[in-house]
């Protein structure tokens, strides 16, 4: 398969448009410009295709809410700050049960923080997305392959689960180009039954809505949509892994990268390192880890954040394991020697 | 090409510094290596100092920002300064002279490092070349390196003038002065 | 003379409004105007956050509950993803010209090819009475127990003069629904609204003055001379844009 070199939030673009999503809706943020101009000059071209740029970031959630609603595969963009101003409608989303793919091209906060690349929104990806009893899954890319595959999984599950689903990058993905192939990436999009798109006459009205005032029916609602939640965490689950290693060292998107290269130094020296990296954030690879974990002495969390999903790995271990940290922020990446080193004095100390 | 390639690029926004960076990532693709290209972005691209890290390796390439390059390309004073004393030793530095003052710097290289001085800007501009004194100084480095074969390098200059056909040439013209000076 | 009946847009069933209230007749004349057009298996209708939350409970056509003020962007996504259907807001002044005056102005700044009803009743009925955007100045309200005091609460905002001034706006009037006359002029500005729409010319909007009789704290009668004496200087009615020509 012939292989192109782009940027990760290009390939992003490219890839949710061969799965067959014809309608964004942005606004302007960086590092995540690229996405929003990607799908600028592709989808006019498109038949059906919608490009809006929005007067917000609300603008533009609700948009996806509007045409999610109406049944139609679409998607959205942003970084840190935006994110944030997207949390309302997320949670609308997810009260309306509605597909959506939202991608966030991490940078660093608070506030406006950085346009450098950071890790630092896992908490609310995965913990407070939104308001409400709610969770989306959300993945982790590693490589602008995977801005690519994972696009398109995105798309998979959300429609399968009728969720919001986010694609958790940072400014590192987006902004790097590496080689990516396409594949045969299937355009299977299709209208969702449930879409309020005019009944035609031809069935009952389709009602797009997250209002339940009478209390047995929202607690039934939100329990279905747990149940669901639960088949998500049994089938979408994802990570991978080194096996029987005395110093696991757990880390995702960019950050797993800088590990791999720190693992491979740490075992040139004689250290019996390994690289647990979970692919989805939410649900949490609890189960994976334990395997991971099975003869290891101690685990490393590597984080560009003060330390996030390092709460996930203590609890997935139940606290039985020590667990130390080594992060970097405010936009820095770390280097593989940094982290090699912190792997080397947890090989000394356990 | 053989060995890992870590390679910095860097200069005034406008000079092309990403452009030349990206064309040799494409290099290392057509040779079927590894590649990472990853920018400095956001004001860096707006007139001030920008660069550009590109990883080329036989295996899967970890972090894609460049530390420690073993290849730069320093196209102003200011990059220079910044960038030279990171060149990890044994490594190689290609300077444009025209805007940069390897002598007057205070900035030293490491033992180790060979340093190019190449008048990129003046030999852009003394050849009808405005704008492509980074593609000079590719010319330069793939000469001194072995980086590519001439009909890689080629096919390299096709892909990323795509579209703009009538810069092939150019590009190509500055290649070839790069190399020969 | 026609018989009175139901309009087919509307279910048959009690609404949630209280006695005296505009909104019933207000959705009656959109719901006539859907079925004379004979589009309901074609329209979408968005429901705001207010009083009219529960909307998606009285039409027959496909519906949509949007959050608080972002309505025009819902129907932005609809529109934009079905271009052949109709879509139409139906919102009042806290949900459209407070929290929403962003996704509004913007909307018609883009000429979006929805219609937009707006419900203008001075004050925030759902939630209690409290000020709104369009309360006027010295108007008495649960966050006004003084009286709307200009030089601490500011002025209203008169949204059908506002977005005239925007050239995507192409369809803009006032009306009230106090009598049988002002019932008629108001449907057949919606009907207007509903055509632009049909021709593909831009963003429509109706502003129907409303009253609350509830939270102004009068009966239904004096609650429309309350609206005649008061809302009317302030907001006069009549077409503030009219971009479309004969549609």
């Amino acid at each position: 398969m012939n292989k192109v070199l782009m940027k990760g939030n290009e390939a992003c673009a490219e890839a949710a448009i061969r799965s067959g999503c014809k309608s964004y809706f942005g606004y302007p943020i960086t590092p995540q410009n690229e996405i929003t101009a990607y799908m600028s000059k592709a989808l006019p071209k498109i038949d059906g295709g919608v490009f809006v740029q929005a007067e917000s970031e609300i603008g533009a959630i609700h948009m996806v809410y509007g045409c999610a609603g109406s049944g139609v595969r679409c998607m959205t963009s942003s970084s840190s700050p935006g994110i944030s101003l997207k949390a309302e409608g997320i949670s609308y989303l997810a009260g309306a049960d509605l597909p959506c793919v939202i991608v966030n091209i991490q940078r660093g906060g608070p506030g406006l923080g950085t346009i450098q690349p950071s890790q630092a929104d896992y908490f609310q990806a995965t913990k407070a997305i939104g308001h409400g009893d709610l969770k989306i899954p959300t993945l982790a890319p590693n490589s602008v392959q995977e801005m690519v595959d994972m696009t398109v999984k995105a798309f998979e599950i959300a429609e399968k689960y009728r969720t919001p689903v986010m694609i958790l990058a940072d400014g590192l993905l987006g902004q790097m180009m590496e080689p990516v192939s396409f594949g045969n990436i299937k355009n299977n999009a299709e209208v969702y039954p449930y879409g309020a798109n005019g009944h035609g006459g031809k069935r009952k009205k389709n009602i797009t809505n997250s209002l339940y005032l009478d209390a047995l029916v929202l607690e039934k609602c939100v329990n279905e949509r747990f149940e669901r939640y639960t088949k998500i965490v049994e089938a979408e689950t994802d990570a991978e892994f080194d096996k029987d290693a005395d110093i696991v060292v757990a880390a995702y998107g960019s950050t797993s990268r800088v590990v791999k290269s720190a693992v491979e130094m740490a075992r040139a020296e004689g250290i019996n390192a390994g690289v647990f990296r979970p692919k989805t954030l939410w649900p949490f690879p609890e189960k994976q880890l334990k395997e991971a974990t099975k003869n290891a002495k101690a685990v490393l969390v590597s984080e560009m954040s003060m330390g996030q999903m390092i709460d996930d790995v203590k609890m997935a271990l139940e606290f039985k394991l020590p667990v130390e940290f080594y992060g970097r922020q405010g936009g820095f990446v770390p280097n593989p020697v940094e982290i090699f080193k912190k792997i080397k004095e947890l090989g000394g100390k356990y | 090409m053989s060995k890992a390639y870590e390679i910095l690029t860097a200069g005034f926004g406008g000079q092309g510094v990403l452009f030349g960076a990206k064309m040799l990532a494409e290099i290392g693709l057509l040779d079927g290596k590894e590649v990472t290209w990853f920018p400095a972005y956001g004001p860096a691209m707006r007139g001030g100092t920008c660069n550009c890290s590109v990883v080329i390796s036989d295996t899967p390439i970890g972090s894609p920002v460049v530390a420690s390059p073993n290849l730069l390309i320093a196209m102003n004073g200011p990059s220079y300064d910044k960038f030279i004393g990171t060149v990890a030793s044994g490594g190689k530095a290609f300077v444009d002279s025209t805007l940069a003052n390897s002598d007057a710097s205070a900035s030293k290289p490491v033992d180790g490092v060979e340093v190019f001085n190449l008048p990129a800007t003046q030999l852009a501009l003394d050849n009808n070349l405005v704008g492509m004194a980074n593609i000079i100084m590719l010319g330069k480095l793939i000469k001194e390196t072995g980086f590519a074969s001439a009909e890689t390098v080629e096919k390299a200059m096709k892909l990323v003038t795509e579209g703009k056909e009538h810069l092939f040439d150019l590009n190509m013209k500055a290649l070839k002065i790069g190399a020969e000076y | 003379m026609p018989d009175f009946k139901r309009p087919n847009a509307l279910i048959d069933t009690p609404t949630h409004y209280c006695p005296g209230c505009t909104h019933g007749i207000i959705h009656r004349l959109v719901a006539e105007v859907i079925d004379e057009m004979g589009i309901e298996g074609d329209t979408v209708g968005i429901c705001p956050v207010g009083c009219s939350v529960l909307e998606y409970n009285y039409f027959n056509c496909d519906m949509m509950q949007a959050s608080h003020g972002r309505a025009p962007a819902v129907a932005t996504g609809v529109k934009r993803a079905n271009p052949d259907k109709f879509v139409f807001t139906y919102q009042g002044d806290g949900d459209l010209a407070a929290i929403g005056t962003a996704e509004t102005v913007h909307a018609a700044a883009r000429g979006e090819n929805i219609t937009v009803i707006f419900v203008n009743n001075a004050i925030y009925g759902m939630t209690g009475g409290q000020m709104a955007p369009t309360t006027l100045p010295g108007q008495f309200t649960q966050t006004t127990p003084y009286g709307r005091e200009t030089s601490r609460e500011g002025f209203p905002v008169r949204v059908s003069e506002m977005l005239a001034t925007l050239d995507g706006a192409t369809y803009i009037e006032r009306t009230m629904t106090v009598d049988p006359k002002s019932i008629a002029t108001t449907k057949k500005a919606i009907r207007k609204a509903f055509e632009v729409q049909k021709a593909k010319k831009g963003f429509s909007m109706v502003e129907v003055l409303s009253t609350c009789p509830t939270n102004w704290g009068l009966t239904p009668l004096k609650a429309l001379d309350w609206l005649k004496e008061n809302m009317l200087p302030y907001y006069p009615l009549g077409v503030y844009a009219d971009k479309g020509g004969n549609v």
